[in-house]
């Protein structure tokens, strides 16, 4: 079973071996609204932990997507790009954003698993 | 006081509906040292008339261009603009209205604003333009930064025939955002030698020149292309785009263009309309409002602000630009005056406008010891004086003639550019003003 | 992910077009006209080839000297004659709302009634048919013009220098952030940071970012006014100046500015002030007192010059004497000789930081503003600033029962409200604001300032009559009652009488069309 967690600015990463994919949740399409654009990274670009990763922006906002963990960019999903109403619709699978090769296989562990994502979403209110 | 609704019995009822006992309970967040006690030393309150006698007579103390032979150019043309389109303007819905954030309320302006951008890119021969800058100067220094932006490199070339203030606004925007500008020296009659490479963002060339030569910098934009460059294409007179080439044709990539000379009077400098367009792979880092079309809730087509997410008041610090108020009653006047002209009459003002520049140019050519500079023109072009221009200029104007403007005036230090005079004429000037000049121009030189 | 719970929680996860309401009940018309509303298509689907609104003489036959870059093929321009284009206008004219029609509450644009006195004396021909590069002796009475109202602005503002070349607001943050980065330069103290108030509107970070700044946000207390403790801790070496908004964009006026401005002078930066909202206080409060260095005016908000549909503007800046060499060219200077303009980097202006724009600034803003304050006098300034703090406080006290004020007591020229008041309703901001479109009121500005939820801020400015305020605050109040009484279906469908309903920007976005195209040639059959 891949090994998914969330951050607490609502992106979620799915690790499968020496790669991870990163997307953003439910809770973070939900309140950008209707997805007009996304910028995503070259492939073979260097991401760093908690820096800018991608772009995700509605009609009236832009949002920075931070990289969870360190690695290289090694797949983007030119599909959303394409159709970012993807995004909307299924964010965590079709409407994912990219996928790096991680820098250190267990950076993974420091981070919210779905119980703890849950709750802290709830406490948004 | 005209302009105030309030009365005095209304001032009463609403303080006390706030439980306030004087206007002064409302400003006690001021501290008490920056408190006025009284009136700021100015004269009090005027009535209509008072205010046009004192300002009709500063205005009287100022030749109106209109009143005597104008030759003067150097980036403002003086043309003459239809009677309706100051009119169109001055209708309060127009005049009044605030910057189009209420779609619903506001498809007057957002129609108007579509139909400008439509008329700009089709003007220049670009993908897609902004619903207007400030003016020419600013439009060609965000050019520049948006280059730097799309390319990622930081340094820029400017022709030495770029407009002196064009340059100018470039190297203060540049001074401040790290960018290396390399202007070249000014040499009229000249071909540039434009040395740039793999770490420059974008070469700046302008058409006509400053000194009103016409070039065709398709050569220029394909060297620009093999080494991953913009060519930033600069007009001062939108008229010439009525007969010339325009910058789309020659492969620029960005153009930032002074509007003024369609739809706006000269208004000593201010305000103008600068015009900004640009390919569609780089819609994303243009500056400026955009304005979109769609659809409503019925299905209907209408039209929006759209691409916000590039602007100041959503992406704050990473903003493509900081502007925000830009010039739109002035691109509503230089939409309503294209409207008027059409492609007809575009095509025959842009021609009216060559061939009394070509008729000037022969009768100023005839004058003993002045000769042209230019090889071509639209319509302005250099005259070289056997004698420092700027003098001449003072001299002219004491005969009541406008005649042009010294190059010394944007360049004091160059002593190879003091004999020169740059003077345009337009569809405005008639065959006696050619007259005058021609003779009055004759007689200060000897 | 950052920054966007807050701006977009006005989408409510719905696209704008998600509501396809039916024109049900409406009579439909043959033309799509609906009585004095009419319909009407882009000019360039309205071409009669060859046509022309304008006539010209023939151009006489000349050999063309072009240099052979003669226009090769047609531009695509529509001709039409002036009749068609009178009434294209017109018609879209009569599709916009304006200050004309009705009341704009609109938080710090100060939408203030626009004198028609002030369009009269910008088109005397002295004035508008006046080249920038025209001989000195030529237009001294402009030069005269502009002195004057540099000097009723230095007046007003206790400052002993202005700077009138910056084209709009924006552009004069940009002017006195670029000296204030000038004089630190030139006392070899660049510094690398810039403070702003979280309240602050985005030209304030968009401008510092352009200076190449870095921004440091300063939260707010409590009683919506800048954190003094907090400003005091993050001043340091590093600071090169605080940009502060006053009255700030909740409408507060700062009461602690002088300790303030005593702070930020101590810790060496300059204290940088965004004039938006000097309507609050012009002619009873000069921002030289306060102790600021740098305050850039907006004549199209204060002095009264017209918004025509998004500018032009004038941001002037009233500077300090520290940063007055610096002022951007042109200068104009009492010499020997009466007024002169100073173009270039030379004697008293050699420190300037350059031209910021072509030729010498918005003229005929100038003229408006100065008409503005001549006919209203040093008494008639100070009544507006008075008439624009009571009617805000006005509208305060009629709305503070129904809807949720965001920092109960006094406001300036603005009131701050948040969307509290519509919790549980299924009504938002943006559906609330949408409603009093129908009510034939522009909406006040909504969303602005990020520092509460779904922000309405209420400006009336001084030339709404109290009849004008009852009937806004009569409509708001009774447009929350609704949202109240569970009739959330009713907002979500408006506008509904607008020439327009809700515009899908989702889509505007997703696939920007930004300009006309002609559409294809149809493929002839062929056998």
């Amino acid at each position: 079973m891949p090994m998914l967690r969330f951050t607490k600015d609502h992106e979620w990463i799915r690790q499968d071996g020496d790669t991870a994919v990163i997307g953003i949740t439910d809770y973070a399409q939900q309140q950008l609204g209707d997805i007009v654009y996304v910028e995503l990274p070259a492939v073979g670009t260097m991401v760093e932990a908690g820096k800018e990763a991608a772009v995700v922006e509605s009609a009236k906002a832009a949002s920075e997507v931070y990289a969870p963990v360190s690695g290289e960019v090694v797949a983007v999903n030119d599909a959303i790009a394409g159709d970012p109403a993807k995004v909307n619709a299924d964010p965590m699978g079709e409407g994912w954003f990219l996928s790096v090769k991680l820098a250190d296989p267990t950076a993974l562990d420091g981070l919210m698993d779905e119980a703890a994502y849950v709750a802290f979403v709830a406490e948004q209110g | 006081m005209r302009y105030l609704p309030l009365t005095p019995s209304d001032r009463q009822e609403m303080l006390a509906a706030i439980g306030a006992k004087s206007i002064d309970d409302l400003f006690a967040d001021v501290p008490e040292a920056a408190r006025l006690d009284g009136f700021v030393d100015l004269p009090p309150a005027q009535g209509e008339l008072q205010v046009e006698r004192a300002l009709s007579a500063m205005a009287a103390k100022n030749v109106a261009a209109g009143s005597v032979p104008c030759f003067i150019g150097g980036g403002a043309y003086r043309h003459h603009v239809p009677a309706a389109v100051d009119h169109l303007i001055q209708r309060g819905e127009f005049l009044t209205s605030y910057t189009p954030y209420q779609p619903e309320l506001a498809q007057g302006t957002l129609q108007s604003l579509f139909e400008f951008q439509t008329q700009v890119a089709l003007l220049t021969g670009m993908d897609v333009a902004n619903a207007s800058l400030y003016d020419g100067a600013t439009a060609c220094a965000e050019a520049v930064a948006m280059a730097h932006r799309v390319t990622r490199r930081g340094k820029a070339v400017l022709s030495g025939a770029l407009h002196p203030h064009y340059r100018e606004v470039c190297e203060t925007y540049a001074q401040f955002s790290g960018l290396t500008l390399a202007a070249l020296d000014p040499r009229p009659g000249g071909v540039e030698d434009f040395d740039f490479d793999s770490d420059t963002a974008c070469v700046v060339v302008q058409n006509p020149d400053f000194f009103g030569e016409l070039r065709d910098w398709t050569a220029l934009a394909a060297r620009c292309h093999a080494v991953g460059a913009l060519l930033v294409a600069v007009v001062n007179e939108v008229v010439s785009l009525g007969a010339v080439t325009p910058p789309g044709a020659m492969g620029a990539d960005i153009v930032a263009a002074e509007g003024q000379s369609l739809g706006n009077a000269l208004n000593f400098g201010g305000p103008h309309v600068g015009l900004f367009a640009a390919r569609e792979q780089h819609v994303r880092q243009m500056p400026g409002r955009l304005v979109g079309q769609t659809v409503d809730a019925d299905g209907r087509r209408g039209w929006v602000l759209t691409l916000s997410t590039r602007e100041q008041h959503i992406r704050r610090e990473k903003a493509t630009s900081n502007i925000c108020t830009n010039s739109g009653l002035c691109a509503l006047a230089f939409t309503i005056h294209l409207a008027l002209l059409g492609e007809a009459g575009l095509t025959r003002l842009a021609r009216l406008n060559h061939a009394t520049a070509c008729t000037l140019a022969d009768r100023l050519a005839a004058v003993p010891g002045v000769g042209i500079v230019n090889t071509s023109f639209f319509n302005e072009f250099t005259l070289r004086l056997p004698q420092p221009a700027a003098p001449i200029v003072d001299r002219l104007a004491e005969y009541g003639v406008l005649g042009g403007v010294p190059v010394s005036r944007f360049y004091p230090g160059h002593a190879d550019l003091a004999d020169l005079l740059l003077v345009a004429a337009t569809e405005t000037v008639t065959e006696d003003d050619i007259d005058i000049f021609s003779h009055t121009l004759t007689k200060v030189l000897r | 992910m950052t920054g966007w719970s807050q701006a977009l929680s006005g989408a409510h996860g719905e696209t704008t077009g998600g509501h396809p309401g039916a024109a049900s009940g409406e009579t439909q018309t043959l033309t799509g006209n609906r009585g004095l509303q009419l319909e009407e298509k882009l000019i360039f689907e309205q071409d009669s080839p060859g046509h022309c609104g304008v006539d010209l003489p023939v151009p006489p036959h000349r050999d063309a000297r072009l240099g052979g870059l003669e226009r090769q093929g047609p531009i695509g321009l529509p001709g039409l004659s002036e009749p068609q284009i009178v009434r294209h206008f017109t018609r879209l004219s009569q599709k916009n709302y304006a200050i004309d029609s009705g009341l704009y509450p609109l938080g710090s644009c100060t939408m203030k009634h626009n004198p028609r006195l002030n369009e009269k004396l910008a088109r005397l021909p002295g004035f508008a048919d006046l080249h920038p590069l025209q001989p000195e002796t030529t237009i001294k009475g402009a030069l005269e013009l502009v002195d004057t109202l540099a000097h009723w602005l230095k007046t007003l503002t206790g400052m002993p220098a202005v700077a009138l070349s910056p084209a709009a607001g924006a552009h004069g943050e940009l002017c006195g952030m670029m000296t204030i980065r000038a004089a630190l330069t030139a006392r070899g103290d660049a510094r690398r940071r810039i403070l702003v108030p979280e309240s602050a509107h985005g030209t304030n970070p968009a401008t510092a970012a352009i200076c190449g700044y870095a921004i440091d946000p300063i939260a707010a207390n409590a009683r919506g006014r800048v954190d003094l403790a907090a400003l005091k801790q993050s001043l340091g070496s590093d600071v090169a100046a605080l940009m502060l908004t006053n009255p700030n964009t909740c409408g507060l006026f700062e009461d602690e500015i002088l300790e303030i401005a005593a702070a930020v002078h101590d810790a060496g930066a300059f204290f940088y002030c965004d004039g938006a909202n000097f309507n609050a206080i012009v002619g009873r409060v000069r921002p030289a007192d306060l102790g600021i260095d740098a305050l850039h005016l907006n004549l199209h908000k204060t002095f009264s010059t017209p918004h025509g549909g998004g500018g032009p503007g004038s941001g002037p800046v009233a500077l300090a004497a520290a940063l007055a060499p610096h002022a951007p060219l042109p200068w104009i200077v009492h010499g020997a000789n009466g007024l002169g303009l100073v173009e270039h980097a030379e004697g008293a202006a050699a420190n300037t930081i350059g031209r910021l724009k072509g030729f010498h600034g918005q003229m005929g803003m100038f003229v408006r503003a100065l008409g503005y304050m001549m006919s209203h006098g040093a008494d008639g300034l100070r009544q507006v600033a008075e008439d624009a703090v009571l009617n805000a406080n006005y509208l305060r006290v009629r709305l503070a029962a129904v809807l949720s004020q965001s920092y109960p007591g006094a406001c300036m020229h603005e009131v701050l409200f948040d969307d509290r008041f519509l919790k549980d309703t299924g009504v938002t901001t943006l559906d609330f604001a949408k409603a009093l479109i129908d009510e034939g009121f522009h909406p006040m500005t909504m969303y602005f300032p990020l520092v509460v939820h779904g922000a309405l801020l209420i400006e009336p400015t001084e030339t709404e009559s109290k009849a004008s305020l009852d009937q806004f605050a009569d409509t708001v109040n009774a447009l929350a009652a609704r949202a109240k009484s569970g009739r959330a279906e009713d907002f979500h469908a408006t506008p509904r009488l607008t020439p327009r309903r809700r515009l899908d920007e989702t889509a505007a976005a997703r696939k920007p069309l930004l300009r006309w195209r002609p559409e294809p040639a149809r493929q002839e059959a062929t056998e």
